[in-house]
């Protein structure tokens, strides 16, 4: 993939990434701030998320209402979501209309208002919000699997927050929060479409450049050790169908080993797409784990993937049991798949294979302008832009020694977590 | 104030300038329009085949067909069908809705042929192997059982039954897990035989590709195809409006989360309503954060997180929905206040702000909803489907432009009657 963007950093701090597109008369614009749930401490788990909501509700200049008023009717669309690493902003707006979003992002890293009455009826919002997770079976397990993965770093955390928090924190912690976080220095902007450089550079300064570098105050985490057992975690619940899910800790994403996961990925459960929008997926029918659980009548699906992040993470599989099968003897057989790759390289061509649905994945991703500006700036969160430009090159140079070796290193049964979801019967 | 919004001359909305589009002998349409800014292809269509033929005895018959359609044909088994599409990147999925079996897939451009040539033989050579057969029947009995728990699926199924009565809209096209345990192979065989045609198909390809390519690519598979031996389709019952209020619970233990789904019949997608409507919908709960239902629950009473209305029109009729999930205890405090917004909405005209604001809304968001290749094939199939016309994003914005706040009023109470709503809860009772 070519470099074909422009990097310049303000005097303020904020980086910026441009790319122009000139496919459609489009522009995409978002602001990324380096703060997630990685950076939350006890007692305020979900801070992070519940900020980028009150980030809708308004500033003295675009009061609640009038800011997704000015977007739509623009023909814009907008929205927010907040990771483990990070929260992210963006609009995508015909391209005649982008100061809208200069001027309200610039706005709003500053000038939001945080009103104790806005905060009140947002505070049952993002309990509704965690509520609706809820009604999913496997949120009880996920939270569980998280918790025993990770002994002390906040990743152990659910984004959205403990109920207990959500109902604890206050309007001051938010606002401090986003005064801590939501700062030219601790962002980045991204910008994709029909424009010209130059132009949107001085834009950009004319908008931005005004806003004072801020005095950033974070928690930064320390890393957990390795997991050294095996723990087995149960969740029971209604409904009639069996889960089993394991959790192995993988690198982090500036690591090379990264790189081998997300082949071995591809391998066992089918190829997972970097796009955020637009693109579709790729089928996993011939990965090794469909073909040992699905095709021998084990599971009735099988998925798996990785996270790109700061700080080391998860390898999950997620596997849905049939319903004559007991999840250990799944277990059993996705060991003997797993241990079959610990002994005996793959070949070659099943990298190749892995690359080229990679390079496939990435153009369909690129027909979207939104996706294309998501992708200038997301990388940052992590490392830096080249990470993802050199991306199908570092797939590329896997070896199969490599991936028999990060199999061993990395997908030992002693070292993980394993969930089960065993329905329950039905209280009469 | 109104103004019409101009686009740059240089990225014009796709029209009969640049759409080809050509009928093959045996009864198939094709669209095409090219994109070279990527290097990818997308294809997507349909079949006109459904669940309005599934035996209410067997309801999900359809659906098991086109799920099937890929475990095997006469010259290509599982293995084979998956290792030529996952080796190149490809993808391509069918899936019955009630008047069609549509289908779409995507590749690089330079593998198009592999994933035309992989549709007509899945289309025209499906075999349905026994043993696939057991092991997909044990898929759709788990998602069935999963379905079950799901609270926003349960009250979207019970609203479609409830509202559509004996019509095959009110059928769940997946069936039931009663009516799949009683499929058997053999019926799979026999559906594909007697109702699977080339004719009223529809093909729409988008992406690096000239239509002069994909033309002779798609003629090649599929040019030749017929079936002599179809059968003719059944006449569908008429679809009549409930005459008051029908108020449904399901009950699904252990949700913290209770869906509810109210609303009413709408217009079929070619009515002169059905653009009048929309651009109602728009203002009662689409646009910005929701429009004024998402005002009303969401930003003012913070009742819930998601709270939207849609407005679904398909050939025979469709529904105009207000959904929201929100905690059991505000269960009738969401209703009262969705039923005072609806009858709000019946009784004064949306103020001319609030159209300007969605009319602005609809036409400013058109090159974003055309700016990937699947984007575009939707919209092609869509101008295909119900007779719009290659011109139709061209004159959209004067359709859009001439629609009035007393045309609103006029089409909303002609389907909206607050006394007569279908309400459907699913989740835990307190």
């Amino acid at each position: 993939m070519p470099a074909d963007y422009i990097q310049e950093k303000l005097d303020n701090g904020l980086l910026v990434n441009l790319k122009e597109i000139h496919s459609a008369p489009i522009i995409s614009h978002w602001v990324w701030y380096r703060v997630g749930s990685r950076n939350e401490v006890a007692g305020k788990t979900g801070i992070s998320h519940w900020v980028e909501h009150m980030q809708f509700k308004g500033t003295p200049k675009f009061p609640q209402g009038v800011l997704d008023r000015a977007i739509s009717r623009d023909g814009g669309f907008w929205n927010a979501f907040t990771f483990l690493d990070w929260t992210t902003f963006f609009e995508t707006m015909p391209a005649d209309k982008i100061n809208l979003a200069l001027e309200l992002e610039s706005d709003r890293m500053v000038n939001s208002t945080y009103l104790p009455e806005e905060v009140a009826s947002e505070r049952t919002v993002v309990i509704s919000e965690r509520e609706g997770s809820e009604n999913e079976p496997l949120f009880k397990l996920d939270e569980a699997m998280q918790l025993a993965a990770f002994p002390g770093h906040p990743y152990r955390n659910e984004i959205i927050g403990s109920l207990n928090d959500l109902h604890a924190i206050q309007r001051d912690d938010l606002y401090a929060h986003y005064r801590s976080h939501y700062c030219p220095n601790n962002a980045v902007l991204a910008i994709a479409g029909d424009f010209d450089s130059d132009d949107m550079l001085k834009r950009i300064r004319q908008y931005y450049g005004g806003i004072h570098s801020g005095e950033i105050s974070t928690h930064t985490p320390t890393v957990d050790a390795p997991l050294q057992k095996e723990e087995q975690i149960v969740v029971k619940g209604p409904g009639d169908t069996t889960y089993l899910q394991l959790a192995y800790r993988a690198p982090q994403a500036s690591d090379d080993d990264f790189f081998t996961i997300t082949v071995i990925d591809s391998l066992l459960t089918g190829p997972s797409s970097l796009n955020m929008f637009g693109g579709g997926g790729i089928s996993n029918k011939t990965s090794r784990l469909y073909q040992a659980l699905v095709e021998k009548e084990m599971a009735i699906s099988v998925y798996g993937g990785l996270q790109a992040t700061i700080d080391p993470h998860l390898y999950n599989i997620s596997i849905t049991v049939r319903p004559d099968r007991k999840p250990e003897q799944v277990l059993k057989s996705m060991d003997r798949e797993i241990e079959k790759m610990m002994q005996k390289p793959v070949s070659q061509a099943d990298i190749d294979r892995a690359v080229k649905q990679a390079r496939a994945l990435f153009a369909y991703g690129s027909e979207n302008i939104t996706n294309q500006a998501f992708w200038l700036g997301y990388p940052e969160m992590f490392g830096r832009y080249e990470w993802f430009t050199n991306y199908v090159e570092k797939l590329n140079r896997v070896t199969p020694a490599m991936i028999q070796q990060k199999m061993q290193e990395y997908f030992n049964p002693a070292r993980r977590v394993v969930g089960i979801y065993i329905p329950e019967e039905e209280q009469a | 104030m109104t103004q019409a919004i101009k686009f740059p001359a240089s990225h014009s909305l796709p029209g009969p300038e640049d759409i080809a589009r050509k009928q093959l002998p045996n009864g198939i349409t094709v669209l095409h329009r090219s994109n070279f800014n990527s290097p990818s292809v997308v294809i997507s269509g349909y079949v006109a085949v459904g669940s309005y033929l599934d035996p209410l005895e067997k309801l999900g018959l359809a659906h098991f067909t086109a799920a099937a359609l890929m475990r095997g044909t006469k010259s290509q088994n599982f293995q084979a069908i998956f290792d030529k599409l996952e080796s190149a990147g490809a993808s391509l999925g069918f899936g019955a809705s009630v008047h069609n079996t549509s289908f779409s897939g995507r590749s690089l451009a330079e593998d198009l042929p592999i994933l035309v040539g992989m549709l007509a033989d899945c289309l025209r050579n499906p075999v349905f192997p026994d043993e696939y057969f057991k092991r997909q029947q044990a898929q759709l009995l788990t998602s069935l059982s999963i379905r079950a728990q799901d609270t926003s699926e349960m009250s979207a199924i019970t609203f479609d039954e409830l509202l559509f009565g004996n019509h095959p809209y009110g059928r769940p096209e997946d069936g039931h897990i009663e009516t799949i345990k009683r499929i058997t192979r053999k019926d799979l065989a026999k559906f594909h035989e007697q109702y699977y045609h080339p004719r009223n198909m529809v093909i729409v390809v988008v992406g690096a590709v000239d239509a002069q390519t994909a033309f002779s690519i798609i003629e090649n598979a599929l040019g030749d195809w017929e079936n002599p031996s179809i059968l003719p389709s059944p006449e569908l019952p008429l679809i009549l409006p409930v005459t008051q209020s029908v108020r449904r619970h399901i009950e699904i233990s252990g949700k913290s989360q209770t869906d509810l789904v109210v609303g009413v019949l709408g217009p079929k997608r070619k009515s002169p309503d059905y653009l009048v409507a929309s651009l109602g919908n728009s203002v009662l709960g689409q646009f910005g954060m929701m429009g004024r239902i998402g005002e009303a629950v969401r930003e003012k009473a913070g009742l819930a997180y998601d709270a939207s209305t849609s407005l679904n029109a398909w050939i025979e009729g469709g529904s105009w929905e207000v959904s929201a999930g929100v905690n059991p205890a505000n269960l009738q405090k969401a209703i009262d206040l969705i039923v005072q917004e609806l009858k709000i909405f019946v009784q004064e005209p949306v103020t001319s702000e609030e159209l300007a604001d969605s009319q602005a809304n609809y036409i400013g968001r058109l090159p974003l909803s055309l700016e990937s290749n699947a984007g575009v094939a939707n919209t092609l199939l869509n101008m295909e489907r119900f007779d719009l016309g290659l011109d139709y994003l061209q004159k959209y914005s004067d359709k859009i432009m001439a629609v009035t706040p007393e045309a609103i009023l006029e089409v909303s109470r002609k389907y909206i009657h607050p006394e007569a709503l279908v309400i459907v809860s699913a989740g835990s009772a307190k």
